[in-house]
């Protein structure tokens, strides 16, 4: 368990999270391990998880009927995916699916849920790097749906 | 910091006039993708060589048709080769890619502010380039790697739109290839079979591996993908008189005389078409201009 917050409290995303919130947070924490090409989870699943990358890559998409799947964000080293397992109805809304060996850490969501629940700090905590993450995200996807490459720019 | 200013006075070299169209012929035409082509040139009029800054440009005239500014995108260690990569989307573009091998183009040039690859030796130097964008920066690859001793890490970030649009893709991956140069792609779309990185340029840059006290970075692509790299590259500490963008206006004479291409106070033919960010940050994003 120590090792285990030790590489919590170093991951870019919860660094400076106090000492007690990084011993409640790997409580909810277990070790994953994802081979290339399986599903991490798949859209409409429950999302009761999100996911630190420690090692590897991962692409979060969604499946077009007839054409296969379309490849929206890489996610790599350091990086964090799934925010689903906070908001409700906490349902996966596309596929996350390992491009190459993938290590990291899963962090239990319902189990996270009641944490925070209990420990508002903690919960805050959590959510301003989710806002931060979430607005990281939105910029991005404005800037793909500009199509900035396009004929008219 | 200043950037490196070729001369654009009206007398070109050896006293030639730089208005003097000199006839090339056109040695190897490159399909770089669907809608993208290189043109390797020499000249015609018995003159030996070429050269160039990176980051300038030549005004390329097809007889008949028309006459466009295009960056120069080949290798400027190597004079005795000219090398333009564009777009086929307008009239004289879409005429010049109809050219053949043997064919004759008219050049005059070279124009513009180069690339300050010399004021920034010293520096890591961070090249981000989106789309098309990477055509007038490759020179300055060539340029760095040619001259590798001289500058701290180098990294080039790359993003297009899809894999299909992917630029030079043999430079890519021999520079994907060498341990003195760290280079980074993205698509903005793609499907199953693409293996890279999905999501646009700017997201590589929190990640890049530079030392933000001691590096310059420059930056060419649509000017939406050069705003927010800017303000990514600030994220990450680089100051603004350490930022350089390669700008893109309606550019006529080349030398500053017609006005088309004002920007602001200055004109990007002649002033620019490469400007240190501090120098224009107040009307880089005036939609008057």
């Amino acid at each position: 368990m120590e090792n285990l917050e030790r590489v919590l409290a170093e991951h870019p995303f919860l660094k400076g999270l106090e000492a007690r919130h990084i011993e409640l947070l790997a409580g909810c924490t277990s070790n994953v391990v994802f081979k290339p090409g399986e599903f991490i989870f798949r859209e409409g699943e429950d999302a009761d998880k999100f996911y630190l990358i420690r090692h590897g890559k991962v692409v979060v998409e969604t499946f077009v009927p007839q054409k296969g799947p379309l490849l929206i964000r890489t996610r790599t080293k350091d990086d964090v995916f799934g925010w689903s397992w906070m908001i409700p109805p906490y349902k996966w809304h596309f596929d996350a699916r390992a491009m190459e060996l993938t290590r990291g850490l899963a962090l239990d969501g319902k189990c996270l849920r009641g944490k925070c629940e209990e420990d508002h700090d903690l919960g805050y905590e959590l959510m301003k790097r989710f806002a931060t993450l979430i607005a990281e995200r939105l910029e991005a996807t404005r800037l793909q749906l500009m199509d900035i490459y396009g004929d008219h720019s | 910091m200043a950037t490196t200013h070729k001369n654009n006075s009206l007398a070109g070299p050896e006293g030639s006039d730089v208005m003097m169209v000199r006839p090339f012929k056109i040695r190897r035409m490159i399909k770089e993708t669907d809608d993208t082509f290189s043109l390797e040139l020499g000249p015609r009029d018995g003159t030996r060589g070429f050269s160039f800054e990176p980051g300038q440009f030549n005004m390329l005239n097809v007889f008949g048709i028309g006459e466009v500014p295009i960056s120069i995108s080949g290798d400027p260690t190597k004079t005795d080769e000219l090398l333009h990569t564009t777009r086929a989307v307008g009239t004289v573009t879409k005429a010049m890619k109809k050219l053949k091998v043997g064919d004759t183009i008219g050049i005059r040039g070279p124009y513009g502010k180069s690339w300050p690859v010399r004021e920034v030796e010293g520096y890591d130097v961070v090249v981000v380039a989106g789309g098309i964008g990477l055509a007038p920066l490759r020179p300055v690859i060539y340029y760095l790697l040619a001259n590798r001793e001289k500058y701290g890490k180098i990294v080039l970030l790359y993003g297009t739109r899809t894999p299909e649009e992917i630029l030079f893709r043999k430079d890519l991956e021999k520079w994907r290839a060498r341990f003195d140069l760290e280079t980074f792609m993205t698509v903005d779309r793609a499907t199953g079979d693409w293996r890279g990185n999905v999501g646009v340029v700017t997201t590589l840059i929190g990640r890049a591996p530079f030392d933000h006290l001691n590096s310059a970075a420059m930056i060419c692509g649509p000017e939406i993908m050069m705003r927010f790299t800017v303000l990514e590259l600030q994220k990450r500490g680089l100051v603004d008189d350490k930022i350089f963008v390669s700008m893109e206006r309606n550019m006529k004479c080349g030398v500053g005389l017609c006005g088309h291409c004002q920007l602001g106070a200055s004109f990007v033919c002649k002033d620019g078409p490469v400007y240190r960010y501090d120098q224009i940050r107040g009307i880089f994003t005036k939609r008057e201009l």
